[in-house]
Parts: structure tokens; sequence; C-alpha cells
């Protein structure tokens, strides 16, 4: 992992100081909200439907044991005893008082973390692969990279105004688990017959106007990215629109110009900014990728984790679902899932978090990481500890073996907290979870993402099903939409029709089910497959049934 | 969007802490929507809610609509979240009456 340098803890400190004299000064009287307001949103500092809340970054989504245990630390002191894990790798935490925040990010200071552009019109974290690092189909390790873009984003004087937020993603394996096309900038690592090079995505979006990013470049030395990047930022600093927020992401400056002339415009920019980069930022990359070295891998006798799998069926159907395969042949990566059903899907309590920090200490060699499907992820365990740490995720109530299954869903945090939402997300997941938990083995993969308004946090156009609330003449009300893809097949959900009130929402899923188990080929089809085999209309006849008959 | 319709009360966050919080017939601000002051005229709520453009102990202040029933409840889901809490944990305002229940 990258360990902060003097400079890093210098500039958060720095950071927190002012900070903290400007809450001062806004409870003095002396800063209105207005101009407050995009102080404390530049330190993740929001205020929510009940609360203020604190969005913390975690980068590329990457913790030690130790700053998971400060999490755990912060949601005791300062809030109430959990946090809630994010679809962009980060954590909120969701009644923290102002007055306190200042010292919040003191503390998170002390574990060389901050909240430092988790809001605002400026790049945001950069997110990742879960697995990186360990998955077996990675090409190279994207961590370096995204460290780099984290030191040359953060604070970067041209684009703390950019037209908009800005969140780019990057993927090194061959499957795409970053869902790269969904961002503004999606990075593909490709390793060009032995020289290692990006393709570059660009105009990727949900939100109201859903688009998957186009490719921009490929085949772009590695050693290009930054003046690359810089120049894909200038070019939509200065080209995107300014007067209307809902047309201000670079989706709709790619879109207008046309991904002709925008590759153009960068290419221009590009040769012009590229002398500007001595090689400075090589050399740092150089430095980065030393912290990334793979962990000292053990090697331990696998018997008790073969008799495990004989033994014990949770165990065997733990490991199915939630273990992943890992670079080296007797390690493994494991999902925990905080999807347990009839939980807040994202959420840990500090006990866990502490229990989940003392298995990555003991087992897992001090790594974690946060999933964009709001899971919890150990990178490196040798298979031979699996079985110690089933036992210990089950003690914790986190051993729940459904990573991909119905229940794994994506959800925001929806009107239960977030003051922009038009309806709940929170207990459409609770109740999906609960209604599913004996039939979901046999339903098998299927992506459910919920968000509660149109601003798409929950990833609904990517679902397989896709659940968007929306209020309708004062009623929660919930569109469906099927086909979305959030993988190397990336797509846009399409909507089904009229969208149900809560109290048809759960019907139309049964038939929904229903129908897929009847029409899917065989048990290994799974129901995004089905989808795209027969199309969506055998699927919009079982959601409106009832309208058909009526 | 549809014209706010009285009765109305006014709603806010409260500056430090960020509760929900209502202008009470004290003109002070109250935790409770029981304490509210009740508006029946709504150019006479939006003219104490411009009053207040500089209010400094609470943050985004506005009107929401009330039923006319006594005790008032909110008319929209939304405000009923904000005075009940989230629904996936006793934490917000339901806490409070729990404890007091209990106590």
């Amino acid at each position: 992992m990258y360990s902060y340098q003097e400079f890093d803890r210098a500039f958060v400190r720095a950071r927190v100081d002012q900070y903290r004299d400007q809450v001062k000064r806004r409870l003095e009287g002396s800063l209105t909200e207005d101009e407050f307001k995009p102080l404390r949103l530049m330190n993740g500092v929001y205020l929510q439907l009940h609360a203020y809340m604190l969005r913390v970054a975690i980068p590329y989504g990457t913790l030690s044991s130790c700053q998971m245990r400060q999490l755990a630390y912060i949601a005791d002191k300062w809030d109430k005893g959990y946090g809630h894990f994010t679809t962009r790798q980060n954590i909120q935490f969701n009644w923290p008082r102002l007055v306190d925040t200042p010292d919040i990010l003191d503390a998170l200071a002390d574990v060389d973390m901050h909240a430092i552009q988790t809001s605002g019109n400026t790049i945001r974290n950069v997110t990742t692969d879960q697995f990186a690092g360990a998955a077996l189909d990675e090409v190279v390790d994207p961590r370096p990279y995204a460290e780099l873009i984290r030191q040359w984003s953060t604070d970067h004087p041209e684009f703390q105004f950019l037209p908009r937020k800005f969140k780019i993603a990057i993927t090194g394996a061959a499957e795409d688990r970053a869902v790269i096309r969904a961002h503004d900038i999606g990075l593909q690592l490709v390793d060009y017959e032995g020289r290692i090079g990006f393709k570059v995505f660009v105009g990727g979006g949900l939100g109201r106007t859903p688009i998957i990013g186009q490719e921009l470049v490929d085949r772009l030395p590695a050693e290009d990215l930054l003046p690359y990047l810089e120049a894909v930022l200038s070019v939509y600093n200065l080209a995107g629109r300014r007067d209307n927020k809902y047309k201000a992401r670079i989706k709709i400056t790619v879109g207008a110009m046309g991904i002709d002339k925008f590759r153009a415009r960068v290419g221009e920019t590009f040769q012009r900014l590229r002398g500007a980069f001595n090689g400075q930022d090589l050399a740092v990359l150089g430095d980065i990728q030393k912290s990334f070295a793979p962990p000292h891998y053990v090697e331990k006798s696998q018997e008790s984790y073969f008799d495990a799998l004989d033994d014990d069926i949770g165990f065997r159907k733990w490991v199915e679902r939630n273990v992943s395969p890992h670079k080296h042949p007797t390690y493994a990566s494991v999902t925990i899932s905080l999807k347990g059903h009839g939980d807040t899907p994202g959420d840990a309590s500090s006990d866990q978090m502490r229990a989940i920090a003392d298995l990555s200490e003991r087992l897992a060699h001090d790594e974690l990481r946060v999933s964009h499907e709001q899971n919890i992820v150990l990178p490196h365990v040798a298979q031979a500890d699996l079985p110690a740490i089933f036992r210990a995720l089950k003690s914790i109530g986190l051993a729940t073996a459904n990573v991909g299954l119905i229940s794994d869903i994506i959800a925001c945090p929806g009107m239960d907290y977030c003051a922009l939402a038009t309806a709940r997300s929170i207990p459409i997941a609770q109740d999906i979870a609960l209604r599913y938990a004996s039939r979901e083995a046999e339903i098998g993969h299927m992506q459910i993402k919920i968000s509660g308004c149109i601003n798409a946090c929950g990833h609904h156009h990517l679902g397989h099903v896709g659940i968007l609330g929306l209020d309708k003449a004062g009623v929660e009300n919930y569109q469906i939409t099927l086909g979305g893809s959030a993988g190397n097949d990336a797509a846009i959900g399409q909507k089904m029709g009229r969208g149900f009130n809560v109290d048809e929402l759960m019907p139309a899923l049964d038939r929904l089910v229903d129908a897929y188990l009847a029409l899917r080929l065989h048990e290994g089809e799974i129901f995004a497959e089905t989808v795209k085999r027969l199309g969506t209309v055998s699927f919009q006849e079982a959601l409106y049934v009832i309208d058909q008959a009526a | 969007m549809a014209r706010i319709k009285a009765p109305v009360v006014i709603t806010a966050n409260d500056l430090l802490t960020g509760e929900v919080v209502y202008l009470d017939l004290a003109h002070r601000w109250s935790p409770e929507l029981s304490a509210a002051k009740v508006f029946d005229v709504i150019d006479v709520a939006e003219g104490e809610l411009a009053a207040m453009f500089s209010e400094a102990d609470v943050v985004g202040a506005y009107l929401a609509e009330v039923s006319t029933e006594s005790p008032v409840i909110p008319r929209h889901y939304r405000e009923s979240f904000r005075h009940k809490g989230p629904s996936n944990y006793f934490h917000g305002k339901q806490a409070a009456k729990d404890a007091e229940v209990a106590a």
C-alpha cells in the first residue's frame, strides 16, 4: 500500500486547520451559509435530511486494518456506531455534528486519510477493481496509476472548479470490475505485445442522461497518462457548459462536440502540454510502484481447506459465492458481503469493522478493499486460512454467501438520508433480500441495483434489473429497467413501462423472477443471458400482466 | 412546480447538529413538529420565511405543507421521513420518542 510522505501529511493537516477555522467562523456568524457551503463541501461535509453527512475518501478502495479501526473509532465517538460504504468505494458517516467535523478530519489525518475532493466540481476519488493486485485475470496492477492520478488531481489548481464533478475509474484486468465505461474517463491497462499502455474511454456516466463511454484513444503509452489526462480535463474545462448543471458533465460536451472533434482537440492540447511534463511524474510513479509490491505469500498445508470443502456445506457454498481466484495458486480473494438478508446494503457496524480489521491483520496481509458493489474484500488470503476466516465472519454475522445473487443489491441511501432523493431505496433492498432469501441459489446470478432518484448513485441503469425510485404525485413510485450490464458488455437498461407503487413492486418482481425461471434454457443460463437471448418483451409482459388483464 | 398550499410550517436544519427543526409559536426553533407554528395564509408564511433569510442558527429554511388535523402531520412523505427519521434504524427523531416512552 502507498504510505503518506511528509508532504502528504503536511498538506492534509494544513487543510484540516484551514477547515477548522472555517467552521469556527461559520459558528461565530462571520461566514454565511452561502459562503460556508462550498468550503464544507470541499471537505466532504454535506447537509442531508436528518443531519450532516461526512464522506471520507478511500483512495481506489484500499484500506489498512489500522485505517479500518480508525473508521470504527470515528463511528463510535462521533456518529452512531456504523458507517456506510458507497458505490464510489468511499465511506459515509450519516450523523456527525458540524462542530465535530474538524476533529473527525484530524482523526482521519492520524491514519493518513481525508475527505478532500469527495464533493464539489473537482476530480473525485479514483476507483478501481476491488481485486487489483490479486486477480488471476489481471494484466497490470492499476493501483500505482490510481495513486499517481490521486496525487496529480488533489488540489490541482486548474481543476478545482470544473463545470461539474469528474469521476475516473481504472482497471488492469481482463474483466472490468470497475465499471470504467460508466465514468467520465475510464482507463483500461493493456499489455500491447510487452508494452503497457491504456485504452481510454470518455463521456460515460449515469444520472439523468445515461451514456456508455466511447473509446477516445487506444495504445496510449503508459508514460503519457498524466499529460493526456490533463489534456482531456483542459478541453472539458474550457468547452464544458456552466450555464446548466444538467448539461455540464463531460458526456454532454463530448456528445455536443462529437467524439472525433473532441479527440482532435484533446490531441492538439496533449501535444502542447506534453513537453511540460519533464519526467518527474514518471519518477514519482516509479516510487509509487515500489509501494505496491505483492505481499510475501506464505505456503501452508491446504488439507484443512479441502477437508472443510468436503465436510461443511455452508463453507462450500460460501467459497462458491464469495471467494475469487487469485494470481497466486494457493491464495484467494474473499468478498465479505455487507448484504445480510434484511440488512442495509453497504453498512458495517463499528464492531464488524474492528473484527474485519483484526482478520485482515491476522490472516490477510493487512489489506482491505471496498468494492463498488458495497462489499468489503480481503484481497490476499491463503486458501488454508479460508475455513478460519469463514468461522470468524460467521460469528459476526458477515458470512452471507450471496455475492452476485439477487440479494447482493447495490442501493444508494435514498430518501432515508439523502436530501436529493425522491424515494427510498434501502427498505426496497431489504424487502427484496428477505423475500428471495430461500430462492436465491435457484435464481442464480442476478444483479439488482436501486437508486432513490434520477442521479443514479445506485447504478440502476447498469443493473440486470434496475429500480429507480421517483415521486409520482406525492407517492413513492418505482420504475424498472431491464438489460443493463456493468461488465465488459456495459449497457444501459431499458425502461419497461409505468412505475409501480410500493405495494405493487414485489408482486411485479415475483412475476419477473417466475418468468425468468420458466424461460431460461437451463440452470446455467443467468437472467442477463435470458434477457439478451429473448429480448425484454416476455419480461415486460410478465411485469404488466395485470395491466393487460384489465 | 406546483405552488405550495397552506397550511404550512417553516422547517430547517439546525446549524450545529443538522437536526430537523420547526419554527414554533415563540419564534424559536423546536425539534418537535407538534410545537410548530402553523400558517394558514401562505403569504404570511412566505413573509416570515423571507425575514429569516439571514437566520444564524439554522440552515436552509423552507415551507412544508401539513395537514389540517391536530396534531399536524406532514402532507408529503419526504417531510414525514424528516419528521420521523430513517426507516432502517431508529436513529432519528424516533429514537428520542422511544427514549421518552421508555422513561
